[in-house]
C-alpha cells in the first residue's frame, strides 16, 4: 500500500510541485492521474521512486517512510518500484536484451553486472518478459532500429524483469499514435490484472484514463482536486480538473490496430 | 531621353561605409605593423630571403640525396621503439582518462566546484607542449624513453579527457534515468547507460589520440626521451645527411600509412 | 522455469574470422610491444629518483620570480616568432588553398598536386623543419620563424580550400554573366566571402603557434625553449617552474583571447 500524508514538495527554484497532498492507493489498483501540464503529475510519480524528494510530510509504502531513504536502501526501492517513461529511455545502441535484462541490476553485484554473469534464471526472466508483450523475436535487434511502439514495449519488458510491487508510468503513450497508444495501455493493463502490481500511469488523454483506469485521480498546481473510481467519472468531471471546457486534443480516440509483432 | 538619376547631387563615394573602411584599415594597419616589428625581433625580415639564404638551404638540401639505404635497419629499429612509445602512452592515457572525463561533464558531476577544477587541471595540462614535459621528465628520471612516455601520457591525457568529457556532455540523459530508477548504482548507470553511448567516439578519439603521439614521439629524441629523434639530431650533427634523409623518409612513409589506417577506422566507427 | 532462450543469431562467418583476426592482433601486439619496450625500472624506482623528485617537486611549484623578467623576454620573443611565422603562412597559404579547391581550380592534376602538397607539409613537424634550418642557416629565431610558417601553411591551406570549396558558386556565375573577367570576379566575388573565415582560421593557427614555437629554442630556433634546456641542465628548478608558469599563463591568455576574437568574426 502507498500512503501520501501532508505531502508537499518544493522544487529548489521556488515552485510548489506538490502541496498537502493525501492518497493512499492500495495493492493492485489501476491509477490513472489527469492534470493540464504542469499541475504536479510527474511529481507525484516520480516522488514515488523518489526520483525527487518530497520536502515535507510523509510518504509510506507498505508501512514504511521512504523519505530518508538513501543508499542501498533507496536502490532497494527502486528494485521493487519499475518506471515506465515517455521516451521510453532505452539505451539505443544497445541490443533489446541487454536493455531487457538492465531490469535486474538493483539485484545483481556490480562486478558481475559488468561482465554480463547473470543467472540462468535472470536471462530467462528477461526472455519471459520480452515475450510477454510479444517482442521476443527482436531479442538481439538494437533499440534504435525498433519503432516507438517496440520500444515502449520492450521498456515494459525492462520493468517486468524487474519483478516490481508497484510499475509507475509518466506518460507511457504520449509519443504514440493511437492505435499504438491503445496497444501499450492493454500491455500494461495486462500485467496489472496478471501480477496484481500496483500500477500509477500519468495521462493527458481523458478517453484512455476513463478506459483503463480503476480510479482516476485529478490535479490541478500541485494539488489533488479530484479522486474517485472511473465509473463515476465523466467529461464533467474532467472540465471540473482542467478548470476548462474539453477541447479535441485531450482525447486520444482511435481503436487499436490488429497486432502486429 | 534620360534624366539624372540622382536630383539632390550627393554621390556616395564608396561602396562601404566610412566607419567599417576606417575600422578594417586601422586593423591592417596595426596587424602588419606588428608583422613588421616581429620580423624585426626575430631577426626574420623579408629581407632575409638573400642569395646567400637560398645557397644555404640548396646546399643543405642537395646533400640530403640520395638516401643512404644501408642505415635504414638501425632506422627500423628506433622507429619501432618510436612506435611502442606512442602506443603504450595512448594505451595508459586511454585507461587514465575515463575517470577524468566523467569528471569533467557537468552532466555526470554535479558538484560545481569539483567539475570546474578538473576542467581547469585538463586546460593547463593541454598549455604544455609534450616537449617541455620532456625536457622536464629526463631532467627528474634520467635520459631514456621512461620520460617521453611519461610526457606522452600526460599530453594525451589533456586532449583525450576533453574530448571525451565534451562527448559525455552530449549524450541522452534519458537511459541514465531509467537505470537508476530501476534500482542500478552509480557504476552500473555508467556502466549501462553511459559507455554504450559513448564508446565509438571512445575508440575513434583514442586513435586520434594515438596519431597526434606517433608524430610527437618522433621528435621526443631531440630531448633525450627515446626514440628515432635522438639518431635524427645526432646524425644531423655529425652533418651525415644521407643517413638524416633515410630516417626522415622512413618516418614519413610509416607516420602516413598510420593515418591512413587509423582514419579509415575511425570513419568506420562513427 | 524451464524456457530456451534463443541463441544469439550468427554472424556472418567472414565478420566472425574479421573480429577473431582483430583481437588476435590486438593481443600480439600488445604482448609484443610490453615484452620487449625496454624501459630501465631499477633505475626509474631507484632511491636516486625518489632524492631526485624530492629535491625537484617542491622547487618546481616555488617559481623563482627574480627571474621573471628575463623569462618574459624569452616569451615575448616566442610570441614575435608565432607571429611572424602565423602571418607569413596566413599569406602564402592562399594560393596553395585556391590550388587545391575543386571548384576554383578544375584542374585535377594540378589539383591532386596542391592536395598532396598541403597534406605532406602537415605531417612535417615543426621541430624537425626548425631542426633543419637551424643546420643550415645557423642557430637563432630566424629559423624557428620558418618552421612555424611552412609547417602552418600545410593546416591553413587544407582549411582555406575548404572554406574556398564552400563558397556559393552563384555569385560568380552571375558575375561571369555581367561580363567581368576573372580579376575582378575574385575580388568581387569570391575573397569577400572567405575573408572572414580565413582570418578567423589564421588567429586559430596564431593560437597553436604559440604554443609551438615554446619549444623551439629546444633546439636552437628560439624563444623561451633556449631557457628552459639552459635551466633544466643546470638543475634550477625554481627557474623552470618560473618558465612553465609562464608558459602556462600567456598560452591560456592567448587562447581565450582568440577565440573571443574569433567568435565575433564568423
Ligand atoms: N526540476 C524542476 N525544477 C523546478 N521546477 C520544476 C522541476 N520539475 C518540474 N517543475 C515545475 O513543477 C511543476 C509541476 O511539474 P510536473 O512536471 O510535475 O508537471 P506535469 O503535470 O507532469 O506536467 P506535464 O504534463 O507537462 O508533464 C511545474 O510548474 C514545473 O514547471
Ligand atoms: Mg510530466
Amino acid at each position: 500500500m502507498i500512503e501520501l500524508k501532508d505531502l508537499s514538495l518544493v522544487y529548489p527554484n521556488g515552485t510548489q510541485g506538490l502541496k498537502d497532498v493525501n492518497v493512499k492507493i492500495n495493492d493492485g489498483e489501476f491509477v490513472v492521474i489527469v492534470g493540464l501540464s504542469g499541475a504536479g503529475k510527474s511529481t507525484f510519480i516520480r516522488s514515488i521512486n523518489r526520483l525527487v524528494t518530497p520536502t515535507s510530510g510523509d510518504l509510506l509504502i507498505d508501512n514504511e517512510n521512504i523519505l530518508d531513504y538513501r543508499g542501498k536502501d533507496l536502490r532497494n526501492l527502486r528494485t521493487k518500484v519499475g518506471m515506465i517513461f515517455q521516451n521510453y529511455n532505452l539505451v539505443k545502441r544497445s541490443t533489446v536484451m541487454k536493455n531487457v535484462i538492465s531490469g535486474r541490476l538493483g539485484h545483481t553485484g556490480t562486478l558481475k553486472s559488468i561482465l554480463n554473469l547473470y543467472s540462468k534464471e535472470d536471462m530467462a526472466l528477461a526472455y519471459e518478459s520480452l515475450k510477454r508483450v510479444n517482442i521476443e523475436n527482436k531479442i538481439y535487434s538494437r533499440a534504435d532500429q525498433l519503432s516507438g511502439g517496440q520500444q515502449q514495449r520492450v521498456s515494459i519488458a525492462r520493468v517486468l524483469t524487474q519483478q516490481p510491487k508497484v510499475v509507475l508510468a509518466d506518460e507511457p503513450v504520449a509519443s504514440l499514435d493511437p492505435p499504438t497508444s491503445h496497444q501499450v495501455m492493454k500491455y500494461l493493463k495486462k500485467i496489472n490484472q496478471e501480477d496484481n502490481i500496483t500500477t500509477i500511469v500519468n495521462l493527458h488523454f481523458i478517453d484512455m484514463a476513463m478506459e483503463y483506469a480503476d480510479r482516476i485521480i485529478g490535479m490541478r498546481a500541485g494539488e489533488i482536486v479530484f479522486d474517485g473510481p472511473a465509473s463515476e467519472v465523466n467529461e464533467q468531471t474532467f472540465e471540473e480538473i482542467y478548470g476548462r471546457p474539453i477541447k479535441e486534443d485531450d482525447i486520444r480516440g482511435g481503436k487499436e490496430d490488429v497486432e502486429t509483432p | 531621353m534620360s534624366k539624372p538619376l540622382n536630383p539632390t547631387g550627393r554621390v556616395p563615394t564608396s561602396l562601404v561605409s566610412g566607419r567599417t573602411k576606417l575600422k578594417m584599415n586601422v586593423i591592417m594597419v596595426i596587424v602588419l605593423a606588428f608583422y613588421i616589428f616581429s620580423s624585426y625581433m626575430t631577426n626574420a625580415s623579408v629581407l632575409r630571403f638573400d642569395q646567400a639564404f637560398f645557397t644555404n638551404v640548396w646546399n643543405m638540401v642537395i646533400q640530403l640525396f640520395p638516401p643512404n639505404w644501408a642505415y635504414a635497419s638501425i632506422v627500423w629499429e628506433k622507429l619501432l621503439e618510436t612506435l611502442k612509445m606512442a602506443l603504450v602512452a595512448t594505451t595508459i592515457a586511454g585507461i587514465l582518462c575515463i575517470p577524468f572525463s566523467l569528471l569533467a561533464a557537468n552532466n555526470i558531476v554535479q558538484n560545481k566546484f569539483l567539475y570546474n577544477f578538473i576542467k581547469m587541471f585538463l586546460n593547463i595540462m593541454r598549455t604544455i607542449p609534450e616537449l617541455i614535459l620532456a625536457v622536464v621528465f629526463v631532467g627528474l628520471f634520467g635520459i631514456g624513453i621512461f620520460p617521453g612516455i611519461l610526457a606522452l601520457i600526460i599530453f594525451s591525457l589533456g586532449i583525450l579527457a576533453k574530448l571525451i568529457s565534451e562527448t559525455v556532455e552530449s549524450i541522452d540523459m534519458n537511459p541514465l534515468e531509467a537505470i537508476r530508477a530501476s534500482g542500478g548504482n552509480t557504476i552500473q548507470v555508467i556502466w549501462y547507460a553511459v559507455v554504450p553511448q559513448v564508446l565509438p567516439q571512445f575508440v575513434s578519439f583514442t586513435l586520434y589520440v594515438f596519431e597526434i603521439n606517433v608524430r610527437a614521439s618522433v621528435v621526443l629524441g631531440f630531448v633525450g626521451a627515446g626514440g628515432i629523434g635522438l639518431i635524427l639530431r645526432q646524425q644531423l650533427n655529425f652533418l651525415s645527411y644521407q643517413n638524416v634523409s633515410t630516417i626522415i623518409v622512413i618516418t614519413f612513409v610509416v607516420v602516413v600509412v598510420i593515418d591512413y589506417i587509423s582514419n579509415k577506422l575511425r570513419r568506420e566507427l562513427v | 522455469m524451464n524456457i530456451n532462450i534463443p541463441p544469439k543469431p550468427q554472424k556472418n562467418s567472414l565478420k566472425i574470422l574479421r573480429n577473431i583476426v582483430i583481437s588476435i592482433g590486438l593481443a600480439v601486439l600488445y604482448v609484443w610491444t610490453f615484452a620487449t619496450i625496454e624501459v630501465p625500472w631499477g633505475r626509474i624506482f631507484s632511491e636516486r629518483t625518489l632524492i631526485n623528485i624530492d629535491r625537484v617537486i617542491p622547487k618546481l611549484f616555488s617559481p623563482d620570480f627574480t627571474f621573471a623578467s628575463k623569462v618574459m623576454d624569452y616569451m615575448m620573443e616566442t610570441l614575435f616568432i608565432a607571429f611572424a611565422g602565423s602571418f607569413m603562412a596566413a599569406i602564402l597559404a592562399v594560393p596553395f588553398g585556391f590550388l587545391a579547391a575543386s571548384n576554383i581550380n578544375s584542374n585535377p592534376v594540378f589539383n591532386t598536386i596542391g592536395k598532396w602538397i598541403l597534406n605532406a607539409d602537415r605531417t612535417f613537424p615543426e621541430i624537425l623543419l626548425a631542426l633543419i634550418f637551424v643546420v643550415a642557416i645557423g642557430p637563432g629565431a630566424f629559423a624557428g620563424v620558418l618552421a612555424i610558417a611552412i609547417h602552418s601553411v600545410g593546416m591553413l591551406g587544407k582549411l582555406y580550400s575548404e572554406v574556398i570549396e564552400s563558397i556559393d558558386m552563384n555569385v560568380v556565375e552571375a558575375m561571369e554573366a555581367n561580363g567581368a573577367n576573372k580579376i575582378q570576379i575574385f575580388f568581387y566575388g569570391i575573397i569577400p566571402q572567405v575573408i572572414p573565415e580565413f582570418m578567423s582560421y589564421a588567429i586559430y593557427r596564431f593560437e597553436i603557434d604559440v604554443r609551438a614555437s615554446t619549444i623551439l629554442g629546444i633546439i636552437g630556433a628560439g624563444g623561451i625553449g633556449t631557457l628552459l634546456v639552459i635551466s633544466s641542465r643546470n638543475r634550477n628548478w625554481d627557474e623552470v617552474g618560473m618558465i612553465l608558469l609562464v608558459i602556462i599563463v600567456f598560452v591560456s591568455i592567448i587562447d581565450y583571447i582568440s577565440s573571443a576574437i574569433r567568435k565575433r568574426i564568423v
